[in-house]
């Protein structure tokens, strides 16, 4: 049973868990290093505290058929001593305590940055993540890709994050603890996932109406798939010569579309809604809340609310040939 | 009664005046009110993205400030006089307090005037704006509870019905009349002093 | 010391029964007598409670599977803000100030409050605001057409409550009804600090009252500098939407962070009002129980005054992942441990009061030893919280939920249960039934444990709080359907005890002035007591007076 649950907590295969006790990166290790510390004094606490009580409980009820049942027990009015040794070592566990954790602040939130790490810079939106990469050229959306980092020779990615809205909260628990995004202020902290693979994780921060469903996915990617990645985004939006893409491609620019995404090299360039660009290298839509297949993207652009009541996307009321028509020239921005 | 119940009290058994007691506990939550408004003063001196900086618009108040502060000498000098059963005296000083008060405030209504109409400064202009009509404007309004209060006891004074009975009512009065001095020494400072 | 009879009023019920009922009705609305206007708060409160314990069901059931819809995202974000905001403002402070409204000046041998007047404004006041926080149900106009009720949260962060995020008038309807609610909870500790300095019987020395007194006296000297920033905030909040003031408008420079800093330096202070007078209970039932005096009594009061003090200073522990930098993480840190050490000895000298007495399971006496154990695990993960890091990981997720809901269900509700089996019978001069109140206890204690042990799962595995769905693919199902499940036994064990009271009133065994046998003044007073409370004045020479009475032999006063 209890390594069931363990197995549970601690599972560490990389799709689906989000358990904080599968770190895969340092500031996650860290933590539960220092989590174990205090488990370890919090659970001794209990086992002594709770063991006294309930020994108290056991030994010394009321029996009536005790003789002296009827007498009232010696009165003992307090011990100046014993009042003593249980302020004093709480306070020695308190110290020690406060000594493990300062390190881990110091170690986290002030750990050098090294001249190989990437930058991303994350804007928190109702209800989509907003990715750029300052030094690459690259706006993405929703699915953050970065390199692992081989302990060896950290590559760790820096997060530069503020909101253009509401307060939100970026969550990766197998990667590092949570960090808000608040507008008007600038927060940062850093991952360097271990392994590649893709790393779940939602908004932790009630933003709004649909806060459920502003989910996270990292990929940590090999230096190489990273590579290919970033060389296929840097590129303009593909301009598919597929006759209903294109003709997609005209109702999408001669609509609204375009005031709030952009898709680079066209006259889209809207900032209000996620970029469009490479809408199709993505694997989910509605911030990670629907697999991205072409049923659930026109499903989603002819009523967002149905998957996302509040989402701040209108129902675009197209027509069913127009609808298809631009879900295929989305299919094609890959 | 048991026999545990009298004993003969060495020392007379005094507590507290329940008055005192009562306003210095609406003083304490009054000024951590003041303090949170003070705070969101500090918290935004220099952070504004546009508009008028105090130094551009504030003149120091010094007379309404005196005026204001003398009116503690006259409120207290009011409840000596009560103390003396001088009634005539106490309705003077209370008058004077009442006028002092009143001095305070029209001297407000006319910066914000100015404020409004040839600086363009309103509570929505900017993040100045914002913080010093509602600190200054927060305080005013005690100011004008406290004349209303301190009419009333004008009135009762005039008419005879306050006596030596009343002289606990007429400290608690004065406590909080003090404490609204007090608030304007710390917004004196913070606004007109530290903020320009 | 005899009880005081008094002649009970001729029965005239058989003559004009509709003006009967109508001079009660006036009575009650009417009434500045302490000890009606305390069950006028525990009555009103009760009734609240149980709403928000629906709204908690309702979650609850949308909560027990993924992607569900047994209601609509917009609807369950007013469930958590009105069953947060409800439990705070409208169950926890008026149950607990209707407590300490009785028993106060019954404990130091008063009459009444020192402004009874004051105390029935304050009551009909945060009844009033009550009552506007549920008429938003029918009078507002919500975001995106679900009724009405506030949506954002029962802390209502900045810049969600900017007009532009939440339009319409939900989030006003939260602003006036706690602001309201406030007023009257600043009156009420005024009357408490006021009566408890001055109107204390002769030889009731501060360092005589009971513990109970204490603590609301400390309890209550928090509520001027707690109470106080929430009114603050909720001004600027209120400038902010109609004023076009700028406070808490990140578009004009303004700062979110300061609306959580002021937020929290009320709301980390709030939640010590109200764990303390649950202390306070603790400390008059678990010595009368055991049969022994309170282990302690002078580091029991230094703890308490000091755990108001540190209170103040722990508030940004609620900010960990706000990005405050690691000085400001790390005292905050730091406080927060610290204040573990006055709530350790506390458990500690309760613990020493059992230790070598003989206890008595009653009904009272076994939620009062619940909340021993509940207490301390709540204290333990909260330590666990303090640990920053920890809280990165922790914080904004179902661990903290579980946390605050040990402390406030586990702790102060066990609490106030026990309360209600030591008091009622003096409140109402029946004993509720015993039988009834064990059976409530062992379903209560299987519910609260399934729902609250287990809430904690979810949390280590990365469910953050306020979401009205989750993924399938989380691994999450399993144990929301476990907390779901507690919830059923919860409400079965409260509908039970209000059964019983419902039945004691009528059925129950009479009480008597002191069924308890116990010590503090309030038992030499018939039950219920009349509505002067004593015939005469008592004078007192240690902290239990009936002590003294019960063993002249071997009277308390020698041993202070």
């Amino acid at each position: 049973m209890s390594r069931n649950i363990w197995a549970l907590l601690s599972s560490d295969f990389s799709q689906g868990t989000t358990s904080i006790f599968a770190p895969a990166g340092t500031p996650a290790h860290s933590i539960f290093s220092l989590s174990m510390l205090v488990l370890g004094i919090t659970t001794a606490i209990f086992l002594i505290v709770a063991g006294l009580l309930l020994f108290a409980i056991i030994r010394y009820r009321h029996r009536a058929s005790h003789p002296n049942a009827d007498q009232e027990p010696p009165q003992i009015y307090g011990s100046t001593q014993i009042e003593l040794s249980w302020t004093v070592i709480p306070i020695l566990i308190v110290v020690l305590l406060f000594l493990a954790t300062t390190r881990i602040i110091l170690s986290t939130q002030n750990a050098p940055k090294p001249a190989s790490a990437l930058d991303v810079t994350i804007v928190g939106h109702q209800y989509w993540w907003e990715f750029s990469y300052p030094k690459l050229g690259i706006v993405a959306a929703n699915e953050l890709h970065i390199p692992v980092s081989d302990p060896k020779h950290p590559t760790p990615t820096y997060l530069t994050m503020t909101s253009a809205d509401t307060d939100h909260s970026f969550w990766i628990p197998r990667l590092a603890g949570k960090m808000d995004l608040i507008p008007n202020q600038i927060n940062s902290m850093w991952i360097d996932p271990q392994s590649a693979g893709l790393y779940l994780g939602q908004c932790a921060q009630y933003c709004g109406v649909q806060h459920a469903k502003m989910l996270l996915r990292v990929y940590a990617d090999s230096p190489a798939d990273f590579a290919v990645w970033v060389a296929r985004q840097q590129k303009p939006a593909v301009q598919s010569s597929d006759p209903q893409a294109a003709a997609g491609r005209a109702v999408f620019q001669h609509s609204v579309c375009i005031s709030c995404h952009t898709v680079t090299g066209t006259v889209a360039s809207g900032r209000f809604g996620p970029d469009l660009t490479h809408l199709a290298s993505r694997d989910t839509i509605a911030s990670g809340s629907l697999p991205n297949t072409p049923a659930n993207l026109r499903a989603f652009i002819d009523n967002p609310a149905a998957f996302k009541p509040g989402a701040l996307m209108p129902a675009m009321h197209l027509n069913q040939q127009d609808l298809d028509a631009v879900t295929a020239y989305l299919s094609t921005l890959k | 009664m048991s026999q545990a119940a009298v004993i003969p009290q060495t020392t007379p058994w005094v507590l507290p005046s329940r008055g005192v007691v009562g306003m210095a506990c609406l003083i304490v939550a009054e000024s951590a009110i003041f303090t949170i408004f003070v705070v969101a003063y500090l918290y935004y001196l220099g952070k504004d993205l546009t508009g008028p900086t105090p130094s551009q618009v504030l003149d120091l108040p010094i007379f309404t400030s005196i005026c204001l502060l003398s009116s503690s000498l006259s409120i207290h000098l009011a409840v000596s006089a009560l103390h003396h059963a001088k009634r005539d005296l106490c309705s003077l000083w209370l008058a004077v307090t009442v006028l002092l008060g009143s001095i305070f405030l029209g001297g407000t209504a006319l910066e914000w005037h100015k404020l409004i109409v040839h600086d363009g400064l309103t509570l929505q202009t900017n993040l100045f704006g914002t913080t010093f009509y509602s600190l200054v404007g927060l305080h005013a309004t005690h100011v004008l509870v406290g004349l209303i209060m301190l009419t009333l006891a004008l009135l009762f004074s005039l008419n005879g019905s306050m006596t030596a009975k009343h002289i606990g009512r007429l400290e608690v009065l004065s406590l909080y009349w003090h404490f609204v001095d007090a608030v304007w020494v710390v917004v004196f400072t913070v606004v007109y002093v530290l903020g320009r | 010391m005899a009880a005081t009879h008094t002649p009970a009023p001729a029965a005239s019920t058989q003559l004009q029964p509709r003006r009967l009922v109508l001079d009660i009705l006036h009575d009650w609305v009417t009434t500045v007598d302490h000890k009606k206007l305390g069950l006028l708060y525990i009555g009103y409160a009760l009734i609240f409670l149980v709403i928000a314990g629906v709204q908690a069901l309702l979650m609850r059931v949308q909560l027990s599977i993924p992607n569900n819809n047994f209601v609509t995202p917009q609807t369950f974000n007013q469930l958590f803000t009105m069953h947060g905001t409800t439990m705070v403002f409208f169950v926890g402070m008026p149950i607990l100030f209707g407590f300490g409204n009785y028993l106060v000046p019954l404990m130091i041998g008063a009459r009444d409050m020192a402004f009874p007047r004051l105390n029935a404004f304050s009551f009909w006041i945060s009844a009033f605001g009550g009552f506007l926080l549920y008429f938003s149900y029918l009078g507002a106009s919500g975001l995106s057409g679900a009724g009405g009720a506030p949506d954002v949260g029962w802390f209502a962060y900045a810049p969600l409550t900017a007009h532009v995020f939440s339009p319409g008038h939900s989030t006003d309807y939260w602003t006036l009804a706690i602001l309201l609610s406030g007023i009257g909870s600043i009156g009420t500790a005024l009357n408490i600090v006021a009566t408890t300095l001055c109107m204390r019987c002769p030889g009731m020395k501060l360092s005589r009252m009971p513990l109970l007194v204490w603590l609301y006296l400390v309890t209550s000297s928090l509520v001027f500098v707690t109470i106080s920033p929430l009114t603050a905030a909720q001004i600027m909040l209120m400038l902010d939407r109609y004023a076009g003031s700028h406070f808490f408008d990140t578009q004009a420079g303004g700062s979110a962070v300061l609306w959580m800093h002021f937020f929290w330096i009320f709301g980390h202070p709030e939640v010590y009002i109200l764990i303390l007078p649950a202390f306070a209970f603790a400390n008059e039932i678990i010595p009368v129980f055991s049969r022994k005096a309170i282990f302690g009594y002078p580091a029991m009061v230094a703890a308490s005054v000091g755990i108001g003090f540190i209170s103040l200073s722990v508030w940004a522990h609620h900010m960990f992942t706000v990005g405050l930098g690691p000085g400001a993480n790390t005292f905050f840190t730091l406080a927060t441990m610290v204040i573990s050490v006055p709530t350790g000895i506390k458990l500690f000298n309760w613990l020493a009061t059992i230790w070598g007495g003989k206890i008595h399971f009653t009904a009272s006496m076994m939620f009062a030893i619940g909340f021993l154990f509940q207490f301390l695990i709540a204290g333990l993960t909260g330590i666990m919280l303090s640990v920053a890091p920890f809280d990165w990981q922790l914080g904004s997720s179902y661990f903290v939920v579980a946390h605050f809901h040990y402390v406030l269900v586990g702790g102060i509700l066990f609490m106030l249960f026990s309360a209600f089996y030591y008091w009622y019978p003096k409140m109402s001069g029946h004993m509720l039934s015993e039988r009834l109140g064990k059976w409530h206890f062992w379903i209560f204690l299987i519910g609260f444990h399934l729902t609250f042990d287990f809430m904690h799962v979810p949390g280590l595995l990365g469910m953050p709080r306020r979401i009205y769905t989750y993924e399938a693919d989380r691994g999450w199902m399993i144990w929301n359907m476990i907390v779901s499940s507690g919830a059923i036994f919860q409400a079965a064990g409260t509908l039970l005890f209000v059964y019983n009271m419902i039945w004691s009133y009528f059925k129950g065994p009479i009480a008597g002035p002191d069924p308890w046998d116990a010590w503090t003044l309030e038992w030499s007073t018939p039950s219920p007591p009349p509505e002067y409370n004593f015939a005469e004045i008592p004078t007192v020479e240690s902290r239990r007076p009936l002590w003294d009475i019960k063993h002249p032999d071997d009277p308390d006063s020698r041993y202070e």
